[in-house]
């Protein structure tokens, strides 16, 4: 365990260090990285400042909160296909970037379009809550998550055909497939403090989520409270989940692969998995991120496209060598 | 000594009521078999005595908190499935869980305490074995030396032999036998009385909302409460080997 979070964090500062020196200006890895830390106001240093720390803090908030909740989510629901747009909150959180741009609030002011989209989240949350109930099992949650994902979904496609600016729809259509090209320090110190707070919520979940293997009812008489243990997860989700959707857009197949990736290297028990999964997300898209920039530098590639590209076919292996085991 | 005794105990599933002023008395040593047919409240009487559903009347693990009430009873759910490949060993880990604090590593006492567990349910060199790819019977085995490496002075188990073969399903009753033997004491809930009537040291049948029958096999599975509750007419004989039961046939109504 202690040689898996050591690999991870040795890759994480790799792909960190990666991520800063590549971009579109041709600057040397060194003069870069001298840049960064000068503290002077030339233009490269305030490219660095500005647009590729900036790029990289991201990255790895928007990674570790997706592994985080991946794998949070998994566990709880003991569905190795549970991932964070399960509970609809990166949905609701799209349709609230997505009425920003429409109505103009994102033209308006910078983080008019974030801000938007942590409304969306924080509205999913509490439509979640009713319709799930305090009482409610896991199933009503799944239940609920899904009917709030289809009527987001919906209602995008509602925005996306009844709106009458092309410019506004694709706008629309390239923020949903999520990017980290010209975000801000602005962006990261707004979604900083949800992230931190969510991961907290979720990083307590260890204990429970092991004893959860077992069924909820064992988990229940071996002392752990399931239904605190569910808002935990819902709550800590629904604040990373929210944060990173509404400075990043919809990045998907990281929360659902990178637990799968991880799992056979600590025992496949869900505690041991939370902070392993968080360093391998912010792996996974730091190295997106890094790929986005170096693939297609011309155009304007899209992370999620990425994140897609990279996972499914990583999970199509995982189904085929978990076939091959069950065969 | 008593390790679960519950007066007068009521409970409703919605509005439905299960139980009505129930009262039973578990004492330690004991392997007391909970027989009844489907539907007729072993598992909610099982789950409200630990505190799981809502129950009105008095059980002794109600006033427990949450530690000490795992610390006093160990259950298994009739749901017998692992969700993820863990290893027989960490599965068994997780029933020292009630002892440690949270963060705390396992102790030496507690890796002595699950390698014990293991070799108590004979599945000594199954310890790095993933859960998933045992049989049955073995997984079986495995869940029970969880319950055990929690060390609590009773285990509740609800239908542990059911879907078992012949074989696993003797094994897993001498399993608890042999832990009602060691002093602890043991409820499990289960159909087959012919297994029950051997094994068990006490039944208590359950039926029309409330104990029917409780005391010792021959006592609880006469002609006229296998007619009354379970609507059949069976053979039952004391012999060398112990009891020996034979369903025959159903009553017509």
């Amino acid at each position: 365990m202690t040689r898996l979070l050591s690999v991870l964090i040795i890759l994480l500062v790799g792909l960190v260090i990666a991520s800063l020196v590549v971009g579109p200006a041709p600057i040397g890895p060194l003069t870069s990285l001298e840049a960064l830390w000068s503290g002077d106001q030339t233009p490269l240093a305030l490219v660095m400042r500005e647009i590729r720390l900036p790029r990289a803090l991201l990255a790895v908030m928007v990674g570790a909160s997706l592994g985080l909740s991946g794998a949070a989510m998994q566990g709880y629901l003991r569905n190795p296909l549970a991932e964070p747009g399960l509970l609809g909150i990166s949905g609701s959180a799209a349709l609230g970037a997505v009425l920003a741009i429409q109505t103009g609030l994102a033209a308006g002011f910078p983080l008019g379009l974030p801000l938007a989209a942590l409304a969306g989240a924080l509205i999913g949350v509490l439509l979640i809550t009713l319709l799930a109930g305090r009482q409610g099992g896991t199933l009503s949650l799944i239940l609920a998550g899904i009917a709030i994902s289809a009527l987001a979904s919906a209602l995008v496609s509602l925005v996306l055909n009844l709106s009458p600016n092309p410019f506004a729809t694709s706008e629309i259509v390239f923020w949903m497939m999520g990017s980290l090209a010209d975000r801000s320090m602005e962006h990261v110190l707004l979604a900083l403090p949800f992230v931190l707070l969510g991961a907290a919520l979720l990083l307590t979940l260890g204990r429970p989520l092991d004893a959860i293997t077992l069924g909820e009812d064992a988990a229940e008489a071996m002392g752990m409270r399931v239904r605190r243990v569910r808002w935990r997860l819902i709550i800590g989700s629904a604040l990373v989940v929210g944060a990173s959707t509404a400075v990043a857009g919809t990045i998907g197949f990281v929360g659902l692969v990178v637990p799968h990736l991880i799992r056979p290297w600590v025992g496949a028990m869900p505690g041991r998995l939370l902070v392993s999964s968080a360093l391998g997300g912010a792996a996974m898209v730091l190295l997106a991120d890094i790929g986005v920039r170096v693939i297609l530098p011309a155009s304007d590639l899209k992370l999620g496209v990425v994140t897609a590209l990279i996972g499914a076919p990583l999970f199509l292996h995982l189904i085929y060598q978990t076939r091959r085991e069950l065969a | 000594m008593s390790q679960l005794s519950c007066r007068d105990f009521t409970v409703a599933l919605g509005d439905r009521p299960v139980l009505e002023g129930v009262n039973l008395t578990i004492e330690s040593g004991e392997l007391v078999g909970l027989i009844g047919p489907n539907g007729a409240g072993k598992t909610t009487l099982m789950r409200a005595a630990l505190g799981l559903i809502p129950a009105s009347g008095h059980c002794s693990l109600a006033g427990l908190d949450d530690r000490n009430r795992a610390r006093t009873v160990a259950w298994m759910p009739q749901d017998r499935s692992v969700a993820w490949p863990i290893s027989v060993e960490a599965l068994v880990m997780l029933g020292r869980m009630p002892h440690r604090m949270p963060g705390q590593r396992p102790s030496a006492q507690d890796h002595e305490q699950v390698a014990a567990a293991i070799r108590q349910v004979g599945l000594e060199g199954f310890e790095q074995r993933a859960v998933t790819r045992l049989s049955a019977g073995e997984r079986t085995r495995a869940l029970i030396a969880r319950a055990l490496a929690q060390q609590t002075p009773m285990i509740m188990a609800d239908e542990p032999i059911a879907g078992l073969d012949p074989a696993h399903q003797i094994t897993t009753m001498q399993t608890f036998a042999g832990i009602a033997d060691s002093g602890r004491s043991v409820l499990v809930s289960l159909h087959d009385l012919g297994l029950a009537a051997r094994h068990c040291t006490r039944l208590i049948l359950i039926g029309e909302r409330r104990v029917v029958a409780d005391g010792a096999p021959v006592e609880v599975l006469t002609a006229d409460n296998l007619a009354r509750i379970f609507h059949i007419e069976a053979f039952l004989q004391s012999t060398d080997h112990g009891p020996v039961f034979q369903s025959l046939r159903v009553l017509g109504p």
